[in-house]
């Protein structure tokens, strides 16, 4: 497989990208495999890849029900940051930040990891006592999280309005500067074709139909391109975890949700780094392209169906307006909904299950995408050593029987 | 001068002409003109610079579909449009209009040197390299930045403003063209409420492109009949039309949303500034109809982007709709019989048509020898191989095609300044694919149609693969029948018609998505997508490297992702996608349709819900004397209290130092109108209590108070509030200010899906009293002086009571309660009295100095005694014990969250405690939020292990030093011990772990 390189792609040039090859290949399922993931996004591709690179498990397979990236690793507004209140939360998401800082040239491919900041506004006291605390557990947790007051929101994002008179005033923020944003397709496209090249079988418009256990320990699975023997069958089915569990008998306890995200025409750069606000459940950031990427909070009601309702965008449309004065006049270009696992506590499940062999990546509510390499890193080791390691082990199934509980609700309504 | 305008036809008003820029240089067009008809009358072409290469672009289409003829439109810095198409811009005197994405100008633009290294920038290029080292993305993007985006957007807020509105309607009919005029007169007739949306200023659709001497309807030229449509329209009560009016989204259960211009195409002075700019309608249809027409598609082929290669029906709209000549020597080039058409009604108006090129191998011989008799070569069977022309075009080169994907023989080379093409028609399929249907590959069109339908509704016309107007009118007639008959309008029969036109052969489209160039693959430049500039090599590229799902190349090459939504691009890109995978066109699918069918202004969308209107601001019937008396205000929830009273001399601290110390010595006044309030009704009320609250009130007596924690199923505190029995099946619940709508639809929740069988019915009566909380020492005599003939005093009215009074002959509620551990009372009266009852409060305390204080010195003042505010000394995560508060969770009865309490993670001992804390040193006040950890001096490693965090921290004048109340793991153990305070920069802070209710331990009144 060819590299990619500013080199390789002169030398392409010349002779008109005739050398490029396949990203990845398309393979038929082989009767067995030593594990099967369940789910082509980011977390199921990056579980792939550090099985196959850190564990040395090449004989896997990735089973797609579409095409790959198409759930909601395609659909996210790709905010990173680790700026989280608990400490297990603050653990998984920093390792996650950690490897976004490389994960570029490692799988030699440019993910467009843009470390241009993220701020969380404060529009009343109480936000604003939250926000500070959060700050400093960040400080302790070894986060780069910093307090700005109003002025200084203004000079890191001079667009946005911080008039006391504003319905809702910026009283400060939040700032981490290594958040950012990223290419969510091109994580997808790296780690897949990463994945490939050591063998991995990515096994796209294959359904997952059923899992075989017997004696309560997993043999396989069907699809809808036939049975598949495996010991391991890892779900990492956002929008659809509590229906794959479901055939083994797992009852999770998630609530699936549509959650919207839509971006304006392309302008020329407005807004310099990520902006998310609590009290009015929006957050905007600007791609490189020059679109505003902007997000909701979820549609209220339960639904496996990727489409929300227009209602929640006009909503959060009248205070971005009020937060960006400038916007009101710029136009909604595409707007797009995905589902997503909801947990009580707001916070992920990674855990096995009382199901030998199947294992569950899930739960991650509005704010999947920034852990994926942190999630797929820890499942991998999960999957591979049927315990978890420490930065897996506060968020195993079990904690809605104990009440040990990762409580991110209370500290972040809108937690993207 | 208009040198390209005829001299008649038209609907244009040429009695009104218009005077605009482009570029800062003048034009003259009429009324009726848009942006790109009237810079077309004067022979300007250029008018944009694309996306990725900063290619010339010209105009393509005449409408919403035209991909890269953008303009920025409006020189006020506030109220500029980027990215706005000239094909939909209509012009009025004034009109200020610029290209954009070029420096430093049109002609000249820098960015085209992108251009000259296209080799090296195929689709996806920055997947493959600014990865580093020696510079990374970090180093590149922000140059990646500048050149990437369109327009510029405006720099403040927008003077303008939107409004929003719900409609319900029996029939929606989505276009106001010749399908959609059947449709909505056939269901108007029949009483239906019916709704016509058109998104363009004129209904009538290719009727107003189509010659009107050779049309007829009805025996009336094509826009007579409109006309006459829109008279009978307009003079039914059921009907409402609306033109300039997008339908631009389908969502779930007919709902339909359409965005309307109202003024944007007025002259500033002519605008009206009661009516909003422009309008979202929200509407809910029982039935809709599709009437949305087709889209021609344009060929692609080598050097296909110049400016003046416009679409075929683009060039006859141009003609007929505006009587303007899109140039002067047109090629014609077709795959259809369609475009023949056009370049009849061209050569008719007195353009030469110097050639029609066909790339099917034997166009119908009546066309053969209609081009003859006109003198028009005709070059059948071939393709366009190559043009010039640098801003436009000035020559097209054209060769035999030879096979599916060659050409032979010579080049013929032809002089032109405009080349009209076809490459079919492609169905608007957008709303339909949006409400959930699915597009089935129809191979005679060639192009993608409606399947069937998901929701109540169906499409008619070109919408619907129709391409003959006779099909389109009669589709759309049986259409609104269809819809009024199922809305309940049973037995309508469509509205009749008579149509003459002449013979026009068959469309005959055959599928030619890329044509072939002689030249090499990689030197083909045929542009697939004009605004992101997307060449067919790019899409062929991305199945090269297996991106060859429809999505993945569509994401890869960024096909069809432009403002213009991909109108023109799809089906030929996927086209090209199924013949280099050799897969059908079914099989290749097409990518989803999203909302909006074409970009809708964000300010259209909020409405007019925003800024002040977004969350109306709650204030109490007592706001405007807080105002006079130096308030200063903060939002807590939906509402605006009372933060502190700041007298003439005061400062903010001092206000509060003063307020906090009245209250405790003489009397002090808090308006608390604000606590959520429910009255609870039903013989199973007091059930209901006992199951919501996690303490007992099964003994709660008529006339008594209790204090009450509310649970989530976890076991964790969510709400507290007092409520006071009023009789035995009635009582009266108070919430936290925020909690009051959450905690309402909390206890609905449970009384609507969990515990049906309970007669309990709850009212939310928060805005229905007012409410003034008045303590101290002094307060039972205030009181005493405030109501009528009532004893107050604690022998005659103990704590945690509730006696009806009046208060100057209001009637009220007054409870013996308090939250500051003073002797206080809370009278409620109906809101309407709320500033009557207050000033009569402060004239009664005017003897004892009486002080109004507002949430500060209320915070404050129960941080003192030790009471804890939910959400800010609680955050979902303590449970009662937590907050040691002995007898919060009864043991007699279940209760919402009581199974979680025994969980093993909630029974630990060393879980987060509410204590409070006292600084080593009384002047240091705590920053809420601070982390508390075991040891004097601060780990370097990270993480570092903390104990908890403050919560609630003061300067307390009563006490005369500072006092915080801290969550601490296992904090009861811990009284009597010293913690550590971090914070960044400096040594951690001692403190002393205390019980929360200092009053008692630190000392009497100060």
């Amino acid at each position: 497989m060819p590299t990619y390189s500013f080199l390789s792609l002169l030398r392409e040039g010349f002779t008109g990208h005739k050398g490029w090859t396949p990203a990845w290949r398309f393979p038929d399922p082989k009767p067995a495999y030593d594990a099967v993931i369940i789910g082509g996004g980011g977390h199921g591709l990056a579980t792939a890849y550090y099985l196959a690179k850190l564990h040395g498990m090449r004989n896997i397979a990735v089973i797609e029900k579409g095409w790959i990236g198409g759930g909601n690793a395609g659909r996210n507004t790709t905010i990173i940051r680790s700026n989280y209140l608990e400490d297990a939360s603050a653990a998984i998401y920093e390792h996650a930040l950690k490897l976004w800082e490389g994960l570029g040239r490692e799988l030699n491919y440019n993910i467009m990891m843009s470390h241009r900041g993220v701020m969380n506004l404060a529009h009343d006291e109480g936000e604003a006592r939250v926000l500070k605390r959060r700050t400093e557990a960040n400080r302790l947790n070894g986060i780069d999280t910093e307090w700005l007051d109003a002025k200084q929101v203004k000079e890191f994002c001079p667009p946005i309005n911080i008039s006391a008179g504003s319905r809702f005033p910026v009283l400060g923020a939040t700032l981490q500067r290594r958040g950012g944003v990223n290419r969510h397709d091109a994580v997808v496209w790296g780690y897949a074709r990463a994945a490939d090249v050591m063998g991995v079988d990515i096994i796209q418009n294959c359904e997952v139909t059923g899992i075989k256990v017997e004696a309560g320990v997993v043999t396989g699975i069907s699809t809808s391109r036939g049975d598949i023997r495996t010991p391991k069958v890892a779900s990492v089915a956002a929008g659809h975890t509590s229906i794959i569990a479901n055939m083994v008998g797992v009852r999770l306890p998630i609530q699936s949700h549509p959650l919207q995200a839509w971006v304006s025409e392309p302008v020329k750069p407005l807004i310099p780094c990520v902006v998310m606000s609590n009290a009015v459940h929006a957050y905007v950031s600007q791609s490189d392209k020059g679109e505003l990427v902007m997000g909701a909070g979820i549609d209220p009601h339960n639904s496996y169906t990727q489409r929300g309702g227009l209602d929640t965008i006009e909503h959060s449309l009248a205070a971005l307006i009020e937060l960006f004065p400038m916007f009101s006049r710029l136009r909604l270009l595409r707007q797009w909904g995905g589902i997503v696992d909801t947990c009580p506590d707001a916070s992920p499940i990674i855990t096995k299950t009382k199901v030998k062999g199947f294992y569950i990546n899930a739960g991650w509510g509005t704010g999947g995408w920034k852990a994926t390499p942190g999630s797929g890193h820890a499942f991998a080791d999960l999957v591979a050593r049927d315990e978890p390691n420490a930065i897996a082990a506060p968020f195993s199934v079990e904690r809605f029987s104990s009440g040990a509980l990762v409580a991110e609700h209370g500290a972040a309504a809108v937690a993207h | 001068m208009q040198r390209f305008r005829l001299h008649q036809g038209g609907l244009i008003d040429r009695s009104r002409p218009v005077h605009f820029t482009f570029d800062g240089r003048s034009y003259e067009g009429y009324t009726g003109d848009t942006l790109a008809s009237a810079l077309l009358a004067n022979g300007v072409h250029m008018i944009a610079r694309s996306f990725k290469y900063h290619r010339p672009r010209g105009i393509l289409g005449a409408g919403s579909e035209d991909p890269a003829g953008l303009v920025q439109v409006g020189a006020n810095a506030n109220e500029t449009d980027p990215n706005m198409r000239a094909t939909e811009v209509e012009i009025f005197d004034g009109l200020e209009t610029f290209s954009q994405n070029c420096w430093p100008s049109l002609s000249f633009d820098i960015g085209a040197v992108n251009d000259l290294v296209w080799r090296w920038l195929p689709a996806g290029f920055y997947y493959k390299t600014f990865m580093g080292p020696p510079a990374n993305w970090m180093f590149f993007e922000p140059l990646i930045r500048r050149a990437a985006g369109l327009g510029k957007a405006p720099e403040g807020k927008d003077p303008d403003r939107y409004e929003s509105q719900n409609r319900h309607c029996d029939v929606l009919v989505a276009g106001g063209g010749p399908s959609g005029l059947m449709a909505a007169l056939t269901a108007a007739r029949s009483g239906a409420r019916v709704i016509l949306s058109e998104e363009t200023p004129l209904l009538g659709g290719r009727l107003n492109a189509l010659d009107p001497s050779e049309t007829s309807i009805n025996g009336k030229t094509p826009r007579e009949w409109v006309a006459a449509c829109e008279a009978e329209l307009a003079k039914l009560p059921n009907v409402t039309v609306l033109t300039r009016t997008c339908a631009f989204g389908y969502y779930a259960d007919n709902f339909v949303a359409l965005a309307q211009i109202e003024q944007d195409h007025l002259a500033p002075a002519a605008r009206d500034a009661a009516r909003p700019r422009q309008r979202l309608w929200r509407i809910r249809a029982k039935e809709v109809v599709l009437a949305t027409g087709a889209t021609e598609r344009p060929l692609v082929f080598h050097g296909n982007d110049r400016p003046g290669i416009m679409l075929a029906s683009a060039a006859e709209t141009y003609l007929h709709r505006y009587g303007v000549k899109a140039g002067n020597r047109a090629v014609v080039f077709t795959n259809n019989n369609g475009a023949w058409g056009s370049a009849f009604a061209l050569a008719k108006a007195g353009v030469q048509i110097v050639a029609i090129v066909d790339a099917r191998p034997a166009p119908e011989e009546a066309l053969m020898r209609q081009a003859a008799s006109l003198g028009i070569p005709v070059h059948p069977h071939a393709t366009i191989v190559d043009t010039r022309g640098q801003f436009r075009v000035k020559t097209a080169v054209v060769r035999r095609l030879d096979g599916h994907r060659g050409v032979s023989g010579e080049a013929t080379v032809i002089n032109c300044d405009l080349i009209a093409v076809s490459g079919g028609w492609s169905p608007n399929a957008a709303l339909f694919s949006q409400s959930r249907g699915k597009l089935r590959f129809d191979a005679g069109l060639p192009g993608f149609r409606p399947g069937p339908s998901w929701q109540a509704e169906r499409s008619a016309g070109a919408a619907n693969g129709a391409m003959k107007l006779a099909d389109c009118l009669a589709e759309g007639a049986a259409a609104g029948a269809d819809a009024a008959t199922k809305s309940g309008f049973a037995g309508t029969n469509p509205a009749a018609y008579t149509l003459q036109q002449p013979d026009a052969p068959s469309y005959n489209g055959i599928a030619t998505w890329q044509l072939p160039s002689g030249r090499s693959a990689s030197s083909t430049r045929a542009f697939v997508d004009l605004q992101n500039d997307v060449q067919a090599k790019d899409l062929k590229l991305a199945v090269q490297e297996g991106y060859a799902s429809v999505e993945h190349a569509k994401r890869y090459t960024t096909t069809g992702m432009g403002t213009d939504q991909g109108k023109t691009v799809g089906i030929n890109a996927f086209g090209i996608l199924a013949d280099e995978l050799g897969k059908s066109m079914q099989e290749v699918g097409v990518t989803t349709y999203r909302q909006p069918f074409k970009p809708i202004t964000f300010g259209a969308l909020a409405g007019q819900h925003g800024g002040a209107l977004y969350a109306p601001r709650r204030t109490t019937p007592m706001h405007d004397w807080h105002e006079s008396h130096g308030a200063v205000f903060e939002p807590v929830g939906e509402w605006l209290r009372a933060q502190v009273y700041t007298r003439p001399g005061e400062t903010f601290a001092s206000a509060l130092q003063r307020e906090a110390r009245t209250a405790r010595t003489s009397v002090g006044v808090l308006d608390a109108s604000t606590l959520g309030k429910i009255d609870i009704r039903g013989k199973d009320a007091r059930e209901f209590l006992n199951r919501v609250y996690s303490n007992a009130w099964l003994k709660l007596a008529p006339g008594r108070c209790r204090y009450g924690l509310m649970l989530k199923e976890d076991g964790m505190v969510f709400d507290d509030g007092v409520t006071a029995c009023l009789a035995e099946d009635h009582f009266h619940m108070t919430t936290t200010t925020g909690g009051a709508a959450r905690v309402l639809n909390w206890l609905e929740e449970y009384l609507q899906t969990e515990w049906t069988d309970l007669e309990v019915y709850l009212t939310s009566v928060t805005e229905q009293w007012a409410v003034a909380a008045i303590g101290g020492p002094k307060a039972a005599e205030v009181v005493a002086a405030v109501a009528d003939k009532f004893n107050p005093n604690p022998g005659n009215f103990p704590f945690m009571s509730f006696r009806e009074a009046t208060a100057g002959g209001i009637p009220a509620r007054i409870f013996r309660i308090s939250f500051t551990g003073e002797l206080s009372y809370e009278i409620n009266v109906p809101a309407s009295y709320g500033l009557a009852l207050w000033e009569r409060v402060m004239a009664a305390g005017d003897k004892y100095k009486i002080t109004a204080y507002g949430t500060e010195a209320m915070h404050l003042l129960r941080a003192e005694k030790g009471f804890i505010i939910v959400g800010q000394d609680t955050d979902g995560t303590v449970a009662p014990d937590d907050l040691r508060m002995p007898g919060m969770a009864k043991t007699s009865a279940d209760f919402i969250g009581r199974r979680s309490l025994t969980r093993a993670d909630t029974v630990r001992k060393d879980r987060k405690q509410l204590v409070g804390l006292l600084t080593e040193d009384p002047s240091v006040v705590l920053m809420e939020g601070a982390h508390i950890i075991a040891t004097a001096v601060e780990p370097v490693e990270r993480p570092a292990p903390a104990l908890g965090h403050v919560t609630s921290s003061y300067k307390s004048p009563n006490l005369n030093r500072s006092i915080a109340l801290a969550l601490v793991k296992g904090g009861g153990e811990l009284i009597g011990k010293t913690v550590y305070v971090s914070r960044k920069g400096a040594d951690p802070i001692h403190a002393t772990v205390v019980e929360t209710d200092f009053m008692k331990q630190v000392g009497s009144h100060s």
